[in-house]
């Protein structure tokens, strides 16, 4: 699935990355603890999650993460947004709540990791 | 080649400055992504740790041609069992760390499975010494 199609399915604010949008994706990850996220090995990932900190963003870096999507209304920050684009991610934004979220985009075709 | 970072205990802020410099020496070296990826959430996890459980610390990296090892050491309550706190789901840290997304009590064994070898030393009331090796070659 392309990128462009999650935010669309997500109604997602696109808050950053949007050079990258016609990337492709496989699999998404939810979770809002970063020892979790830094367990995943698969590529193409999107993480899915609710917690909006600057660790969400160094998580991503250190797991190889490259697309971000918040849930449940999180902001990124200035600060956070800053350190996205030095690490080339893509950030995205919905109102959905992490259940809807997955939910809608296992439906559209997002595999889980485990 | 050696590089060393400091790390404030309680800085949330900066916490995982010191990994993501490092993920960028390794990318200039051309170690491999797999590898790196090995090595900087081992590091991360272990910087922060510093940050969660310690007042202050350092960090040394050595890199030679087949291995990197990095040496984090702390001014710190240190801790008491290590045994227990080895164990997957324990955890002591504080409300504002779990607020930083951490405090799974998965750190230290994420740390394990991604190195090649783990030393944890620690005296109570003084600090903890952390010292990690990875070999390139795996
Ligand atoms: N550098 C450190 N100084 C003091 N205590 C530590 C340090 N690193 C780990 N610990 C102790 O070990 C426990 C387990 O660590 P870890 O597996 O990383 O889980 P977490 O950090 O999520 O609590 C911590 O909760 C803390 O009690
Ligand atoms: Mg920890």
């Amino acid at each position: 699935m392309k990128i462009s199609e999650v935010a669309k399915l997500m109604n997602a604010r696109i808050v950053c990355g949007e050079h990258r949008l016609e990337e492709e994706i496989k699999h998404g990850f939810g979770s809002d603890l970063m020892s979790d996220v830094l367990r995943t090995e698969a590529e193409q990932l999107i993480l899915i999650t609710g917690l909006a900190n600057l660790q969400t963003i160094r998580t991503a870096e250190m797991a190889d993460i490259e697309f971000i999507l918040f849930v449940r209304d999180k902001k990124a920050t200035d600060e956070m947004v800053e350190l996205a684009k030095e690490n080339n991610l893509v950030v995205l934004e919905t109102s959905n709540s992490m259940f809807k979220a997955s939910g809608i985009l296992f439906q559209a075709g997002l595999t889980p990791v485990f | 080649m050696q590089v060393k970072y400091q790390v404030e205990g309680g800085d949330f802020t900066s916490a995982g400055y010191a990994s993501s410099q490092v993920k960028k020496l390794l990318k200039q070296l051309n170690v491999a992504p797999k590898v790196i990826k090995n090595v900087v959430v081992a590091l991360y996890e272990a910087e922060v740790n510093i940050v969660a459980h310690a007042y202050r610390g350092v960090i040394e990296v050595e890199l030679d041609p087949q291995k990197i090892t990095l040496v984090l050491e702390d001014e710190g309550p240190g801790i008491p069992n290590i045994d227990l706190a080895m164990q997957e789901g324990f955890s002591t840290a504080s409300p504002a760390v779990r607020e930083m997304g951490f405090g799974a009590g998965m750190g230290l064994p994420n740390i394990k499975r991604n190195v090649d070898d783990m030393q944890l030393e620690s005296q109570v009331d003084k600090g903890t010494r952390l010292t990690l090796i990875k070999f390139f070659n795996a």
